[in-house]
């Protein structure tokens, strides 16, 4: 393999890894909150490009209005879904919480395609996004540049919410103990509802951006970029932000390498992810950032 | 032991056989069709509830394992004829092209097949609790179908297998579906029922009373993989054909509903509800068409079953976390106990 | 053993109460009825729905066959082979139809085929183009050609229109149209060629995939003269998209699926410039039947019809066709009938059966110029 076309996988790396990066960060917080695969975040994900489809073909909002409108509104989806599918459960067994959650994944998927339809929409790209750099031989389209920035941004501003703000201080204190927080006076169901809320937007950031990349538009197209995510964020250390971003990058760049590097295997690409999931989980289950810890009784 | 008791029930398989016998004999292709896919349904199902209702592992890569046994016994099962004019793309592996064996042993090698596989896959993840496993089963399912997808030489890739004989009766299904009911049954009263369940309700507990988890959660995983393989090849043979698509997540989810909707760990409640669920599933066919009612007619929206069914699931888990048939087994005590209260309201 | 006493009972009563419901419907001799079975949801539902126009169109134009009227039964098989099966029974047994037409997707129509036999109810297929559907099957026949006639024309058309000599090829390894169409477009390409390395690359994806940067990256380092990527549209369409993202400009090359408007929607600019083989031409109409057919579409519609209508509605008309020739309604005897089919006009070319039942005509080898669809040339077999 020549340097050149090195540099250029490595660039379809860097932008697929970050994408995944991007919505691995929302699946974390709310995992680092609820304890829970929250199923339904690639779902959230997939009605934040059809929001964005309608907002500006059938709505006719010039293109930022319509990605606010859509973060907006995925916001909202997602602290719904909270309400209704898993507050009821909150001191349930967690099979059922996890069954609740398949459940409402399921819902979101079949509602959308009776009401979206099932054949393909075009995401709706600005003219802005389709111009293609070159440098040397390695071609790098716009939106490679956009995305990494955006999960870098996405990342900071979330470090710092947690980290600096109060709402962050109550966040951290509900994911280490719940009967803990509240009894300090945190209002334990709206700090979940906060997380879900932006734990979606960022979906939906994520959601743009891959509808930049990849305009082609089906109901169940959340389902693989969601369980990649969550792998992503489990081989970082589930619950762990910046674990997520580590964990997202290392996926995709993986994705693409494996290929770069083995080119007959490219039929058990979807394999890869599941494979790299089983093996972090065997020899290090709480992730490459993650802490450890013990069980308790 | 031919007390009583045991004569009744006896007696009550014989009559279900005899039933039995009198549908298949009466029903039209399209409803014994329906009733094959029910004992199907039910042998799928109890063997989900093995694993995620006894013992309380949330798998959900069981496609994977029907796939596993569906194939096994396809590959054993079809003429050599058949074999050649499927394989076009890539002839079949050779120690499989000349192979042709009867039905019966077919089923059992590929329930065989499906729980070697379950157990290699499971042993070394079981030490995964609750959501870690339930990603990394339905990464098992995934990583199934995408290699069974890309073995062009040994499962015909995405071609699928066509002209598999059709063996599969009411004959078949319910026997194996009504053996799989007792072994079931025996099976949870049995010491090694009681240590999965008791891993279900406390690994740590569990452990301490000397339970060896790995043991155990092993034996559940491999055992409902065997009944999932041979539920698979039932499938197949009642199709006739098979690909590695038919094999996705929805068949899981369509297992899991029938499951959660007779009450995860209840076995009369999973049969019974995969009994409704089957029959539903065609029964509601109209959903999806144009709905005359009479005064208007609401214009067809293809995909409303789906959605029911998966509203159905969400109302089930959210507000009879029970299932739809409570916690308690259908047995001659519990219908003795209603029939008495009933009795008691009408006095 | 103890709780399995009444429990059994319980089973019993309710399968015979459920199943009871489902008992057979009442035989009427006074209509012929075609059973027509298509993915109505699911994954595959857009293509169902084109079908079902042609069928429609057929069905005003043409309601009667012997004097009686013909009742178009539709159930849907949700894109999804236990559910084709199902619907497929519930047609010759509970409906008792005279013939099924359908369905798009080969793997539906190879789920209806041991029904269909075991029934002895004809069936014909519309755009299944899979050899598997009618081997060893005498009661499935269809209107279309086949896979392999698809593939030996596009390996042509890249050798003696392109001059290319090397091809790499990038399938949809999950989806049995795409990897059969593979097989034969590289048996005739290394034919034409006479070198077994021509076939530079075969990458492969799966449906549902997104990024295809590192196999088009791994493409381009070899260099082909073009690229042969049948599968599905929206996935291709992505595909191509990519390609051109990563300055790979050679031409694409795939087959009818790509006759949508979402394949141009999608890929945008990008598709301007592949070529791909079809069934049928809007505006080349190849028999007086395609006039009639084109001029009750528009009228009702007022758009261009896709090929995959004008199969449907030839499924229709073949098979009432058949009926008339055969004088009778009955199931073996319109069987017979079809068999026969000789020089048949139907909307997409003269049908003739060969003895697989398989269509033998002609192909429509079309572009993509400016976002709409180019007629290049017609390619009939040899």
């Amino acid at each position: 393999m020549s340097y050149e076309i090195f540099l250029q996988h490595l660039s379809n790396g860097i932008a697929l890894g970050s994408l995944y990066a991007l919505i691995a960060i929302g699946y974390t917080m709310v995992y680092g909150i609820l304890r829970l695969i929250n199923f339904a975040h690639g779902d959230i994900f997939m009605i934040a490009t059809y929001v964005m489809f309608y907002g500006v073909t059938m709505f006719f909002m010039p293109w930022g209005v319509a990605v606010v409108v859509a973060i907006l509104l995925t916001g909202a989806l997602g602290i719904l879904v909270e309400r209704l599918a898993y507050r009821p459960l909150r001191n349930s067994p967690r099979i059922s919480v996890m069954i609740s959650a398949i459940g409402a994944s399921y819902l979101i998927e079949n509602l959308s395609i009776v009401i979206f339809g099932g054949r393909p929409k075009a995401f709706p790209i600005p003219e802005f996004f389709n111009h293609v750099s070159h440098i040397g031989s390695i071609s790098i389209p716009r939106a490679n540049f956009f995305i990494p920035v955006i999960t870098v941004v996405a990342l900071i501003v979330l470090l710092y919410i947690v980290n600096k703000t109060k709402t962050g201080m109550a966040m951290r204190a509900v994911s280490k103990d719940y009967e803990a927080a509240r009894l300090m006076g945190i209002n334990v169901d709206n700090i979940i509802s906060i997380t879900f809320g932006m734990g979606s937007m960022l979906a939906a950031v994520g959601g743009v951006m891959w509808g930049i990349k990849y305009p082609n538009l089906i109901p169940l197209l959340g389902l693989m970029p969601g369980l990649k995510a969550f792998i992503a964020a489990v081989i970082g250390g589930i619950g762990n932000i910046k674990g997520a971003v580590l964990g997202g990058f290392l996926l995709g760049m993986s994705e693409i390498m494996i290929i770069a590097f083995l080119p007959s295997l490219t039929g058990y690409r979807d394999a890869f992810a599941f494979i790299l999931l089983i093996a972090i989980l065997l020899f290090k289950p709480d992730g490459l950032l993650g802490k450890n810890v013990t069980e308790k009784v | 032991m031919l007390n009583k008791n045991n004569l009744i029930k006896i007696g009550l398989i014989v009559v279900t056989g005899i039933v039995l016998a009198i549908l298949n004999a009466t029903l039209g292709r399209y409803s014994l069709r329906i009733l094959n896919l029910a004992g199907i349904y039910i042998i799928l199902g109890l063997s989900l509830n093995l694993i995620n209702g006894f013992t309380g592992l949330f798998s959900l890569g069981h496609a994977g394992f029907m796939a596993v046994g569906a194939y096994a016994s396809a590959l054993l099962t079809m003429s050599p004829a058949q074999k050649s004019v499927n394989f076009f793309v890539k002839p079949i592996v050779p120690i499989l092209a000349n192979v042709e064996i009867g039905f019966l042993p077919a089923i059992i090698i590929g329930g065989f097949v499906a729980a070697i596989v379950g157990a290699i896959l499971a042993a070394p993840i079981l030490r995964l609790k609750d959501d870690y496993l339930a990603i990394a089963t339905l990464g098992f399912g995934e990583i199934i179908r995408v290699i069974f997808t890309n073995t062009q030489s040994l499962t015909n890739g995405a071609l699928g297998l066509k002209g598999l004989p059709s063996y599969t009766n009411t004959g078949y299904t319910w026997t194996i579906a009504i053996l799989t009911i007792i072994f079931m049954f025996s099976l949870r009263r049995s010491s090694y029922g009681k240590a999965f369940m008791a891993i279900r309700e406390d690994e740590i507990a569990a452990e301490s009373m000397g339970i060896d988890l790995f043991k155990h959660k092993l034996l559940a995983f491999t055992i409902g993989s065997f009944f999932a393989g041979v539920g698979g090849a039932l499938l197949a043979h009642l199709m006739g054909t098979i690909d590695p698509l038919m094999f996705r997540f929805l068949m899981t989810f369509n297992i899991l509903l029938i499951v959660v909707l007779g009450e995860i760990g209840s076995i009369s409640g999973t049969i019974v509800s995969a009994i409704i669920v089957t029959i539903s599933m065609e029964w509601l066919r109209f959903l999806d068409g144009p709905i005359d009612l009479g005064f208007m007619v609401i214009h067809s929206v293809p995909g409303m079953r789906m959605v029911l069914f998966s509203l159905l699931l969400m109302i089930v888990i959210l507000y009879y976390q029970h299932g739809l048939m409570g916690q308690d087994e259908i047995t001659l005590e519990f219908l003795k106990s209603k029939l008495n209260k009933f009795k008691k309201k009408e006095a | 053993m103890k709780k399995l006493s009444l429990l059994l009972v319980a089973v019993l009563v309710l399968s015979l109460m459920l199943t009871a419901c489902s008992a057979p419907a009442e035989e009427e001799a006074k209509v012929i009825k075609f059973g027509v079975f298509e993915p109505l949801t699911g994954a595959n539902a857009a293509g169902g729905a084109m079908e079902i126009e042609g069928i429609e169109i057929a069905h005003e134009l043409y309601p009667e066959v012997l004097g009686l009227p013909i009742e178009v039964v539709t159930v849907d098989n949700k894109s999804d082979k236990v559910e084709a099966a199902n619907a497929a029974t519930k047609l010759v047994d509970k409906d008792k139809v005279n013939g099924i037409i359908g369905s798009w997707g080969s793997s539906f129509s190879m789920a209806a085929g041991p029904i269909v036999k075991d029934a002895e109810v004809p069936a014909l297929g519309t755009s299944c183009t899979n050899p598997l559907v009618t081997l060893g099957n005498d009661y499935y026949f269809r209107v279309t050609f086949i896979d392999s006639f698809q593939g030996v024309v596009m390996a042509n058309y890249a050798f003696n229109e392109l001059g290319a000599t090397k091809v790499a090829i990038v399938q949809e390894i999950s989806n049995d149209y795409s990897v059969g169409l593979v097989k034969f477009f590289t048996d005739e390409f290394k034919r034409l060629t006479g070198d077994d390395d021509s076939i530079v690359y075969v990458a492969s994806y799966n449906t549902g995939d997104q990024d295809f940067t590192a196999q088009l990256t791994n493409i381009k380092t070899l260099n082909p003269d073009a690229i042969f990527a049948p599968g599905n549209y929206s996935e291709s369409a992505m595909l191509i998209k990519q390609a051109k993202e990563l300055d790979l400009n050679v031409p694409f090359l795939g087959a009818d699926t790509w006759e949508t408007p979402e394949f141009i929607d999608i890929g945008g600019d990008a598709v301007n410039g592949t070529v791909f083989s079809t069934f049928f031409d809007s505006k080349v109409p190849l028999t007086p039947e395609s006039e009639i057919f084109l001029k009750a579409y528009r009228d009702k519609y007022g758009k261009e019809p896709a090929s995959v209508t004008a199969l449907a509605y030839d499924g229709y008309i073949l098979m009432r066709n058949a009926i008339e020739r055969a004088g009778s309604a009955d199931p073996n005897a319109i069987r017979d009938a079809l068999a026969e089919t000789q020089g048949f006009d139907g909307a997409a070319g003269v049908i003739s059966l060969d003895a697989n039942g398989d269509a033998v005509k002609n192909a429509v080898i079309k572009t993509i110029n400016n976002g709409e669809f180019e007629y290049l040339t017609t390619i009939a077999p040899n």
